[in-house]
């Protein structure tokens, strides 16, 4: 077939049974644009921000397990997009991102809008590709798909100068993808998998550890399998939220800087780690020469690089977790006796039961925390809960009642302010059918607010709920904390009209001080299915508790701080 | 924490645009260090062979191998145990030095004067890289005007 590289983007989409792509476009990729005007197999979402169109397809891709789409042009259009690729690499989400570049005969002359796309994207990417020819596009285009949905996913950038997208070749996308230097394993060594079989069967107080690799992996099933016929008590990392039922009693908590009293000592206590698919980030480790220090450890992971990196393993099993875990649970009906944990069951339980994940309630102003219960309560599963950064995702992370895989959408290893509304808003096109709540701060909504017209437009009722405390939190508690109180360029006093601010867009906003008002209001925005903030007035000064302070020992918790 | 050793690795790669950027820029962005570098295609293949020496502790050398492998144009990495490795150096000398003398000197380390002009002495020896800087060492007395090293390149015995 002879197009021009403008429909082979086209065609390569609909061969990749794409339904929906986030964008914005400009200068250099019009050509492609063009063509998205003429077609109708798949629906292109006008983001108001480059970086929101890519947090948008992360937050489609996250939910959906379907690899997300973002289309941009040259220059700013990519460079805006740049925090969306870093965030996605850094949590390895599925992503194909096309860029517009300006022709190749400007390439190297600083022309209008050009930027070296490719060597910026390099160290934030999986893999790139800067297109020279239009007849290499069936191929790349393909390779990319591959690349980012296979062995440890990540997004892809490809960079398509203009004049390529004009250019005239064959186009044939049937051919498979040979990739003689790219064969992820997938598989797991068997006899590895014995071994560490065997550690666990010999082990007195094993300790599951789940992380994100086993939602990326849509290992879920088989995870709660295994746990629950070993019975060995499991914690989850932040990216791992959903992976066990919130009332699993297996399921300890959330561990690392901001875990559970119960998860941290467990991990403290542990004789054998059982990693799967999780990275032992310095947030959930602490001080590394004290974490699980007496405890011999399994890493199983889809990335060679992840085992080692950090911990040594004494078991590495490098493969597909599914694949992995199904081999496990049939080594395990044989081996695996149950009945031989129950001491250190015991002693887990023990530890929840002197400090359990909590909170004051305080009788003038709503806690924070209550307000993520609360949602819990009324939505619970019905849900898909995205969250931004800083005190509230950690407060989302330890009390929302999370019933399954793919509910829980927050960025991770990155950080990324501004992710959680363009992110919800991508989860709400892959699920319709459950409510999109974005739990948010009154800092981080600001960095993406203008996805309120693109949620507007396209009738993607989000539920923004900002936990407001006229502060950027996190910071403000590391400052009571650790900088004396010196709350440097933190207080966010003067605000924008949030309900306003709703209401100009064409959405609707709600302020609430109190619990029977946010009950109504939560009721209220679900009902009317429409784009939503709510405005909560929370305490302002409530901290994020327990925390292993930066580089401490992750037995070594602060479990309250008393305001002086 | 274990000693930072010298090492050579061999990493044969696919001969295309920007591969020796990722190489590159994978060791600059996770802080590696490239004591030297060298690059040339392989004769005919469509693949190219990097010899970097680096330095690194064993758990570093092998985050350095994974990370390598991740890359998708990387085919293969080569930690080198037993290696036979040599460096060429060139350097330059005002012609007012005496020529026997260098030219017996780099005879020495496997060299000869490779080109002598009206204003300079050009010598070449290729050797091993330690050899290399014994030889950059004894020349001194000689004024060398300029010093260029190729970087090491190795085979695996």
């Amino acid at each position: 077939m002879q197009i021009s590289g403008a429909q082979m983007v086209i065609e390569a989409l609909i061969a990749e049974n794409v339904d929906t792509i986030f964008g914005y476009p400009g200068g250099a990729i019009m050509n492609v644009y063009d063509e998205i005007y003429k077609q109708n197999s798949f629906k292109h979402i006008l983001a108001r921000h480059e970086q929101a169109a890519v947090h948008a397809a992360e937050g489609y891709a996250k939910a959906s397990g379907k690899v997300g789409v973002a289309m941009i042009t040259s220059g700013p259009g990519f460079t805006n997009a740049v925090t969306g690729l870093a965030d996605a690499y850094m949590d390895s989400v599925p992503m194909v991102v096309i860029s517009g570049q300006v022709p190749m005969s400007l390439i190297g002359t600083d022309a209008f809008q050009e930027i070296d796309a490719v060597g910026i994207s390099r160290s934030c990417t999986k893999h790139n590709y800067l297109v020279t020819d239009a007849a290499d596009l069936a191929r790349i285009l393909k390779e990319a798909f591959y690349i980012a949905r296979t062995g440890r996913p990540g997004p892809v950038h490809v960079d398509i100068p203009k004049d390529v997208t004009a250019q005239i070749a064959t186009f044939d996308y049937s051919k498979p993808v040979e990739l003689e230097t790219y064969k992820p394993n997938v598989n797991g060594n068997l006899r590895q998998i014995k071994k560490a079989m065997e550690a666990i069967a010999e082990a007195k107080r094993p300790l599951f550890y789940l992380g994100g690799g086993i939602i990326n992996a849509n290992a879920g099933e088989e995870i709660r399998k295994l746990v629950q016929m070993t019975g060995i008590p499991a914690v989850e990392t932040l990216m791992a939220r959903g992976t066990l039922r919130f009332d699993d009693p297996l399921l300890i908590s959330m561990l690392g800087m901001h875990g559970s009293y119960a998860a941290n000592m467990a991990m403290s206590e542990t004789d054998l780690v059982i990693g799967l698919g999780a990275r032992f980030d310095d947030r959930v480790t602490g001080k590394l020469s004290e974490f699980a220090k007496n405890a011999k450890v399994i890493h199983v992971d889809i990335d060679p690089a992840s085992i080692s990196k950090l911990v040594n393993a004494d078991f590495p099993i490098v493969g597909d977790l599914k694949n992995v875990a199904t081999s496990m649970i049939e080594i395990a009906k044989t081996t695996v006796d149950k009945e031989r944990y129950t001491p250190w069951l015991e002693t887990v339980a023990n530890f929840n039961r002197l400090h359990p994940l909590s909170y004051k309630e305080d009788t003038v102003e709503l806690k924070p925390q209550w307000v993520i219960q609360r949602v819990g309560e009324l939505l619970g599963d019905d849900a898909n809960i995205s969250t931004d950064v800083g005190q509230h995702q950690m407060w989302t992370a330890q009390f929302y009642p999370f019933s399954r895989p793919r509910q829980w959408i927050t960025s991770g290893g990155l950080g990324t302010m501004g992710f959680g509304f363009p992110a919800a808003m991508g989860v709400k096109v892959a699920d319709p059918s459950r409510v999109s709540i974005n739990f948010t701060g009154d800092g981080s909504i600001l960095m993406n607010v203008q996805e309120l017209m693109t949620t507007v437009e396209y009738k993607l009722p989000v539920i923004n709920i900002i936990l407001n405390n006229n502060y950027l939190g996190m910071v403000r508690q590391w400052q009571t904390l650790f900088y004396n109180k010196r709350h440097s360029s933190t207080d966010l006093s003067v605000q924008p009209d949030f309900v306003k601010l709703a209401e100009a867009f064409g959405g609707i906003g709600y302020r609430v001080s109190t619990k029977e008002e946010f009950d109504a209001a939560l009721k209220d925005a679900v009902e009317k299915n429409v784009v939503a903030f709510i405005d909560v007035k929370v305490h302002r000064l409530e901290n994020v508790m327990p925390m292993v302070p930066s580089g401490g020992s992750l037995f070594n918790m602060m479990l309250e701080y008393k305001e002086k | 924490m274990e000693e930072a050793a010298r090492r050579v690795i061999s990493v044969i790669v696919i001969n295309e645009a920007s591969v020796l950027s990722r190489i590159t820029d994978l060791f600059s962005g996770r802080g590696y260090n490239i004591t030297s570098l060298t690059v040339a295609p392989i004769p005919e293949s469509r693949y190219s062979r990097l010899t970097i020496v680096t330095s690194g502790s064993v758990r570093v050398m092998e985050q350095i191998t994974k990370q390598l492998h991740k890359l998708i144009p990387v085919l293969k990495v080569i930690e080198h145990a037993d290696l036979v490795e040599k460096e060429m150096a060139l350097v330059k000398f005002p012609i007012t030095e005496n020529l026997s003398d260098i030219s017996a000197l780099c005879s020495a380390y496997n060299g000869n004067i490779v080109n002598v002009s009206e204003e300079v002495i050009i010598a070449m020896v290729a050797d091993e890289p330690k050899r290399v800087d014994y030889f950059l060492a004894a020349v001194k007395r000689f004024h060398p005007k300029e010093i260029v090293r190729s970087g090491a390149v190795a085979l695996e015995r």
